[in-house]
């Protein structure tokens, strides 16, 4: 193929009516995506439309879906690279627990953020060395962290609710700014930052590689195991963010309270976006259409008063499902 | 067993995508004759052991019993047919007992659900006094705890027991020590004088001479000869195995090599032993070696990615440290893999991706991947190699074997290494592009690189190599230069030399 050629098919590209070429940005899994959600609306529109289309039940939906967000986007990055992190709702809990502990002590919001962040980046490496040096299959290494994180948060806590008397801190979580809560605010740079890393960064493009192929990732002179490790970090520091964000919107940090399931959630999410489980496919567009999805979900679930049990029901077939329709995507392509 | 009970292939031939594996092969297995099938690497005789067993049909031609045409959809039929390959694994259940794994699908019963041992186990005793093992194990015995060559005896034992008539060998004494090959010959013997179908590949050709009553030579998926063992030689085989016309294809313009570049000194891995070689500037330093000789093995030991447990690598006289891809990448070195699919291509990514791979710093601004500049480095060099495909952001699962190498090479080639190791680099493509990569390889060579090219192609090593050293065993045998490189001096230094003359020790 020479330039001339290259040319000639930028051309063509560019006579395609309007659509064919949105459909060619978007990726056809994302506008199934957009579709699976406009149909949700719809369903949840007409059952309750009048307190669904309001103002503050939209509000409500951003604000529920705010926390998920961040852990869907990490880990999609660590589905990307080959990896799956199932501890990150009980390193929810944790950071929860040592951002209050931490306030509590000192009094200073930005000694909880610290906290939350540093013992967030600490789980995280823990997972990536057992998984990379201990060569633990990750599922297995996260399964037996997550009880880890967990005992550890109900240990420091003692199993209590640590309540958190800081109104600067109080102010992430209920606070608005040019009249959007700042948690959506907090989720829109951040998912910025995350697609960006992800996607056009070298190290982002690198993590691709190394979930599609580690052999080929390390021929082609990648620290695959300084890349292992750093994502688990990273996805452990998201983790605290989400839990920070989690503390001050509940003002308080909980072991186990409001974290407990955001791995299933996550993944869900990350998995519905269009991540392939095997690693080296997933864009963070993708996980955030998929944490509107659930959280539109969720929210409609509780408008048609759809009993607790069964929306764990529904949320675990929505995984299942989620799975099974990548699959045969793959196998299709 | 009479004379119409014999299988045969009768015109079999077997594409894969470009390559012609097996072209119009006809060959009758006789009951109680030693049929020996000998050719290079690539001559289709796995192609031919993969349609007797079933694994996949032929494109054209029949296999036949009798007169009779036979179909397999799956290995299972061509078991109960009566035919049974002896791979160099043997396929043993290691938790299970000689006993079970002998008589594994037709266990005797107690009672219908109960394993019933006592019979067993006579069973088995009169199975191995058959064959001469019963003191080498015990029915109750554990298979893991079996070496290679009594596992193999298992697998032999099984097939005979099943009802095996045809039973192919491949390379069974490559894991096997000077006297367990000396008893598999005369376990093979006696098949042989109970009327069985013997198939032996190998490539040892001494063995094949003593052993076999009949040769058969593939080369390049063609019959070229079939006639009987006695009268014949190692050269006359091996001739015949290699025997075809060196084309112009092949040449150099340049044989022009400079100064030092690469030097390799007493290279040990767990699977090279003590290789020290040299590169210079422009110089094509072939690899030769039979399957499993350690080609690959040392290509991944000079590039950091096998743990390296002695021994030196120095680029223009500076150690390469750590052993590390990446120290190699850094140094200098690029290497271009035989698996281009599992070992050097990220499938599902766009061929500028791939292309750019090796080259993040050139191709990002501030840590961000910069697509302009990605495009300003790969565009010439898709050009230059021609690669054909709509453009540069399709997917490279979609491309053929061709033009999915000139990616690889392109990625190598955007990170202009001082050597480039290139391992089976025209493996699975066709002629044309085959060319063009020979091309290439002079291109690179008169610019100052040095190349170290790894093949199975003897046509390909003499025609490009400065100089060839020849691997057996994961050690250097012999280093052949220019123009004393044939076909015949590879073969001898790349048999394995330890292989027992089994005449010698039997009679």
């Amino acid at each position: 193929m020479n330039s001339l050629e290259l040319r000639a098919s930028k051309a063509q590209t560019d006579a395609r009516g309007v659509s064919t070429r949105l459909v060619e940005r978007l990726g056809v899994h994302n506008i199934s995506l957009l579709v699976a959600l406009a149909i949700l609306v719809v369903i949840f529109g007409s059952l309750r439309g009048d307190v669904f289309f309001s103002s503050r039940n939209l509000l409500n939906i951003g604000l529920g879906i705010t926390i998920l967000g961040v852990l869907a986007m990490s880990q999609t990055v660590v589905i990307v690279g080959g990896g799956l992190d199932i501890a990150v709702g009980a390193t929810v809990g944790l950071t929860t627990v040592s951002t209050a502990m931490a306030i509590q002590a000192t009094g200073s919001p930005a000694a909880g953020i610290v906290a939350g962040l540093v013992l967030g980046g600490l789980a995280g490496l823990v997972n990536g060395i057992i998984i990379t040096y201990g060569r633990v299959n990750a599922v297995i290494a996260t399964l037996g962290t997550m009880a880890i994180f967990r005992g550890i948060a109900f240990i420091m806590s003692d199993g209590q609710s640590i309540a958190i008397f800081s109104d600067t801190f109080r102010f992430i979580g209920i606070g608005r700014i040019l009249g959007l809560p700042l948690l959506v605010w907090i989720l829109v740079l951040t998912a910025i930052a995350f697609h960006l890393f992800l996607a056009r960064s070298i190290v982002g493009r690198n993590i691709y590689a190394l979930g599609g192929n580690p052999v080929v990732a390390r021929f082609s002179g990648i620290n695959i195991n300084r890349y292992r490790v750093g994502i688990y970090i990273m996805s452990g520091v998201a983790a605290g963010l989400a839990g920070i964000l989690l503390a001050a919107r509940t003002g308080s940090g909980q072991p186990v309270s409001g974290s407990q399931g955001l791995e299933l959630e996550a993944i869900t999410a990350a998995v519905l976006g269009g991540c392939a489980l095997q690693g080296g496919k997933g864009t963070i567009v993708g996980a955030l259409l998929g944490v509107a999805i659930i959280g539109v979900l969720n929210n409609g679930m509780i408008l048609t008063s759809v009993p607790t049990f069964y929306q764990l029901l529904a949320k675990g077939s929505l995984l299942i499902l989620a799975v099974v329709i990548a699959e045969y995507h793959l196998n299709r392509t | 067993m009479t004379q119409s009970d014999f299988f045969s292939l009768d015109g079999i031939s077997k594409r894969f995508g470009v390559v012609q594996a097996l072209d119009n092969v006809s060959i009758a297995f006789r009951p109680g004759e030693v049929l020996a099938l000998v050719g290079e690497n690539g001559a289709g005789k796995s192609t031919m052991m993969r349609i007797l067993e079933g694994v996949f049909g032929p494109d054209t031609g029949t296999v036949r019993h009798g007169s009779t045409p036979i179909v397999f959809s799956e290995p299972r039929d061509s078991h109960r047919a009566g035919i049974r390959v002896i791979h160099q694994e043997p396929e043993i259940v290691p938790n299970l007992t000689v006993a079970e794994n002998i008589f594994v699908g037709e266990l005797p019963r107690l009672a219908g659900v109960l394993l019933d041992w006592r019979k067993l186990e006579q069973q088995t005793d009169r199975v191995l006094a058959t064959f001469g093992m019963q003191h080498d194990m015990r029915p109750r015995q554990l298979c893991g705890t079996l070496g290679p060559a009594q596992r193999q005896m298992i697998e032999i034992m099984r097939a005979i027991r099943a009802g095996g008539r045809l039973i192919a060998f491949d390379e069974p004494t490559s894991s096997l020590t000077d006297d367990e090959a000396r008893r598999l010959f005369s376990v093979i013997r006696r098949l042989r004088e109970d009327g069985t179908s013997i198939i032996y590949i190998s490539h040892r050709l001494n063995e094949v001479i003593d052993l076999a009553d009949r040769i058969v030579v593939l080369r390049d998926g063609r019959l070229v000869d079939d006639s009987p063992a006695a009268g014949a030689s190692e050269q006359t085989i091996a001739k015949l195995m290699v025997g075809r016309d060196i084309a112009d294809l092949f040449t150099r313009e340049t044989w022009r090599s400079g100064e030092q570049l690469l030097e390799v000194a007493g290279l040990t891995t767990d699977r090279v032993s003590d290789v020290s070689l040299r590169v210079r500037r422009g110089e094509v330093l072939g690899i030769a070696g039979l399957m499993g000789a350690g080609r690959s093995e040392l290509a991944k030991a000079i590039v950091g990615y096998d743990r390296r447990i002695a021994g030196t690598i120095a680029m223009n006289g500076a150690p390469v440290v750590p052993n590390s891809p990446h120290a190699a990448i850094v140094a200098g070195i690029g290497f271009a893999p035989e698996d281009r699919k599992h070992e050097a291509l990220l499938l599902f990514r766009s061929i500028l991706d791939n292309a750019a791979l090796c080259v993040p710093d050139k191709t990002s601004s501030f840590g961000f991947f910069n697509r302009r500049k990605a495009l300003e480095i790969v565009s010439p060099l898709a050009a230059k190699m021609s690669i054909k495909a709509p453009n540069l952001d399709e997917q490279v699962s979609k491309l053929s074997g061709g033009n999915q190498q000139k990616v690889v090479l392109a990625r190598w080639l955007a990170r202009q290494p001082m050597l480039l190791i290139l391992e089976e680099p025209t493996r699975g493509i066709d002629i044309g592009a085959k060319a063009e990569i020979y091309r290439l390889i002079d291109e690179l060579a008169a610019s100052g690189i040095g190349i170290i090219l790894i093949s199975s192609e003897m046509p390909e090593l003499i025609g490009l190599a400065d100089r060839v050293l020849v691997m057996a065993g994961g050690r250097i045998t012999a280093e052949l230069a220019r123009p004393d490189i044939d076909e015949a001096t590879i073969l001898k230094h790349a048999m394995p030399q330890s292989a027992p003359a089994p005449g010698d020790h039997i009679q």
